[in-house]
């Protein structure tokens, strides 16, 4: 099977399916979840393949999955469980995560127990970033950086973690629409966890029914106006 | 079970089987896509009367944790019969046949999966029976290979099933009750079809030399067949996706 | 159901918050009435091998139930009544939270619950499954399988298995030399009336009909009642490890007869 030339059109593609052949046309690579044997390229997993801008690059990316780590992501997580030394963080990931004392404190400190859980507790949501994996040993996160830490307030909205690009938007227009329309902040993990923080919880919830309806339906010019109007008849 | 005994007549003058197929008819087959919402993937099958249910979680954290591989998943399958399935009630308990069945479906699988993908993870697939009328394992590998796409696990293709029969010296595919109980043999086959691979393959009853080949590509044919109504129940699921997407 | 803190999500306190704050404004976090029930969708004869069979869905949860009619022997103490054993399992392709394995405490209360209703009503008229009195009855074994867990499998697996007894059909026997023999011809079960099962969950101060799963997870308690068509009750079971106070148990069986209609409408439809 031919990929489709139109740029902006895109079809679906099962695991195992023929993205392109290997040999032959001049100038297509093929990126994303593929896998090769000796003269193709095979889709890896449920997805869908598209041009990129230029038409020579075709993407192909998954419908759904976990959320696999990358070093540097920004992810939302929960405090599960309160060790000696650190503390094990649920991501949402098939991965529970790691955040060491030392990531939390810039000064080299040893804690005992009990004073690890008055600065995170179970059940309490941070921000954090990934600053290792590798798929051997779980994931490492530092909540050092500025903007990072323990959350103090706002909603939890939980989306599937291949959503996240079309809830932000092309160069972020969606999440822009949403902060200025209901003057909330929006801060997006990649993990599927959103935060919106907002001045008040009515608009919070408003924000975070935004963003369940965005994940629902396609991100098409119309949908932008539609989740204008919604939010209007929301307010 | 007495082979030899024919208690009904299977093949008619004319060559038709009891329920009226040719030897090289499969039974009417439909598949759903994702219609369970706690399971990561899921599908529903119907292959003539057999109905079977496949869930997949996963990949997600083995529980018990000293379980888990540290270089790749840990694939995980059971098939269960529910008691309503069949037509003497079958007690809940699982029984020798249902855990032979759970291991060589999970081996029918496994090629397919990248499990070095998920290291240290458990990949679960459940199969429940609602209704059975022979090739229940065929039936039970079309749905969980169609689960675990569906739940946009890594594989290297789809995996599809079904079994040869003997009737006489006749092969006939996708062999209902009936045939399996009174038949002379059952070559239950599992391929990944764009691959041509075969990753499960039993039979019991008597078969010659070279029926075996016939049998294969008898299997082979159908199993093409059966992948094609896999790709369009998982491309319909998701259709909506190619409604113009935009992707930051 | 399964406890384990890394397999189990820690519910952050934001989301209990949200509920009550939600339940103050007299809505749920999914926008129904504190005593509506979640839109239900019931399918009979799914299985063809079974003697009757119901899938229902109540919302996310669905249930399948299956009836078989197997020829057995009376217990002693009531040697001319059918027998009625109901069974279920809570497998772990229905939810992360049910492990594999045997039947645990959930499972037998499910089972144990549903039973109680039918029986106690009495839904059948086991006298009628009598077919050679201290020798042959008819057996009546109802199967119960969640597929889908979002949150009170008690309802919707009631339902399900009313709805099996209701749209099922039995064999008719002869008895000949004092043997009993099964004919081709099936007539519908004795059915006495219809039994609704109704719960009802504890947040706070509220008692919400029919509880999604979160609600489940975040309530103190719950409690359910069985009734019959004449409004009678069959069966009440208090689940979960908090209290109820004696008006709050007298509300909550006002507001479970209320919601009973609910359920007996979507019954009616089978017979």
């Amino acid at each position: 099977m031919l990929p489709v030339a139109m740029q902006g059109a895109q079809r679906i593609l099962v695991p195992g399916e023929v993205v392109a052949e290997r040999s032959g046309r001049r100038g297509v690579e093929v990126e994303g979840a593929v896998y090769r044997t000796d003269s193709q390229y095979r889709a890896k997993t449920l997805s869908v393949a598209r041009y990129d801008e230029r038409g020579e690059v075709l993407r192909v990316i998954p419908l759904k999955g976990k959320y696999i780590p990358s070093v540097g992501d920004i992810v939302i997580g929960i405090v599960v469980e309160v060790g000696f030394t650190s503390w094990l963080v649920d991501i949402n990931s098939p991965y529970t995560a790691v955040l060491p004392v030392s990531e939390v404190s810039p000064r080299p400190v040893t804690i005992p127990r009990s004073d690890l859980s008055k600065i995170l507790d179970e059940g309490d949501l941070i921000l954090a970033k990934v600053i290792s994996f590798d798929k051997t040993k779980d994931p490492v996160l530092t909540v050092k950086e500025s903007k990072l830490g323990k959350i103090q307030r706002g909603l939890l909205v939980e989306i599937s973690p291949k959503k996240v690009p079309r809830v932000i938007g092309r160069k972020g227009s969606m999440i822009k629409l949403i902060e200025s329309m209901l003057d909330t902040e929006v801060i997006v993990g990649q993990n599927g966890r959103i935060l919106v923080v907002g001045r008040d919880r009515r608009r919070e919830e408003i924000a975070a029914l935004v963003i369940k309806k965005i994940e629902a339906e396609a991100h098409t010019e119309g949908l932008t106006s539609r989740i204008k109007e919604y939010i209007e008849g929301m307010l | 079970m007495s082979r030899k005994v024919q208690a009904v007549k299977l093949l008619d003058e004319q060559g038709r089987r009891v329920d009226g197929r040719l030897p090289d008819e499969l039974r009417p087959l439909k598949i759903e896509v994702g219609k369970l919402k706690n399971a990561d993937g899921s599908a529903y099958v119907e292959l003539g009367n057999n109905k079977v249910i496949a869930a997949v979680y996963g990949p997600r954290e083995v529980i018990p944790r000293h379980e888990a591989l540290p270089d790749k998943a840990l694939l995980r399958c059971r098939y269960s019969m529910l008691p309503f399935s069949v037509v003497e009630r079958k007690s809940p308990q699982p029984t020798r046949r249902e855990i032979e069945i759970s291991k060589v479906v999970r081996e029918a699988l496994a090629p397919a999966v990248f499990l070095e993908e998920y290291p240290r993870t458990a990949i679960d697939v459940y199969v429940h029976v609602i209704e059975a009328d022979g090739g229940t394992r065929t039936a039970s590998i079309i749905a969980a290979a169609t689960a675990l796409a569906d739940a946009g696990i890594a594989m290297r293709d789809l995996v599809a099933a079904v079994a040869i029969g003997k009737i006489g010296d006749v092969l006939v595919v996708d062999i209902n009750g009936l045939e399996d109980q009174y038949g002379d043999g059952d070559m239950p086959i599992a391929m990944m079809p764009q691959l041509g691979e075969i990753t499960l393959l039993q039979a019991d009853g008597v078969f010659k030399p070279e029926e075996v080949r016939h049998a294969l590509e008898m299997a082979f044919k159908h199993i093409r067949y059966i992948h094609s109504v896999q790709v369009r129940a998982l491309k319909e699921a998701y259709a909506r996706a190619e409604e113009g997407e935009i992707v930051g | 159901m399964a406890e384990s803190r890394l397999s189990v999500k820690v519910i952050p306190t934001l989301r209990k918050d949200l509920l009550l704050a939600s339940l103050k404004r007299g809505e749920r976090l999914d926008g129904r009435g504190m005593q509506e029930y979640r839109s239900v969708k019931l399918q009979c004869n799914v299985v063809g091998k079974a003697e009757g069979s119901a899938l229902v869905q109540l919302g996310n949860t669905k249930v399948i139930a299956g009836l078989k009619t197997v020829l057995t022997n009376p217990f002693p103490d009531a040697p001319d009544q059918g027998v009625l054993i109901v069974n279920a399992e809570l497998t772990p392709l229905a939810s992360p939270l049910f492990e594999p394995g045997p039947p645990r405490e959930e499972d037998i209360e499910l089972a144990r619950i549903v039973d109680r209703g039918i029986r106690s009503a009495p839904a059948i008229d086991f006298g009628k499954l009598s077919i050679i009195p201290g020798s042959k009855v008819w057996g009546l074994f109802i199967d119960i399988y969640p597929l889908d867990y979002d949150g009170n499998l008690v309802d919707a697996a009631g339902m399900a298995a009313m709805a099996a007894l209701l749209s099922g059909k039995v064999p008719k026997t002869a008895v000949e030399d004092n043997r009993v023999v099964v004919l081709e011809e099936k007539e519908n079960l004795p059915v006495l009336t219809k039994v609704a099962f109704v719960t009802i969950a504890k947040v706070g101060e509220f008692l919400l009909v029919d509880p999604s799963l979160e609600e489940e997870m975040l309530a103190d308690a719950r409690i359910t009642f069985s009734f019959t068509e004449r409004g009678e009750i069959c069966a009440i079971q208090k689940m979960g490890a908090g209290s109820f106070s004696i008006e709050e148990i007298l509300e909550a069986q006002e507001l479970a007869e209320k919601a009973s209609k609910q359920v007996f409408q979507v019954l009616s439809q089978i017979a």
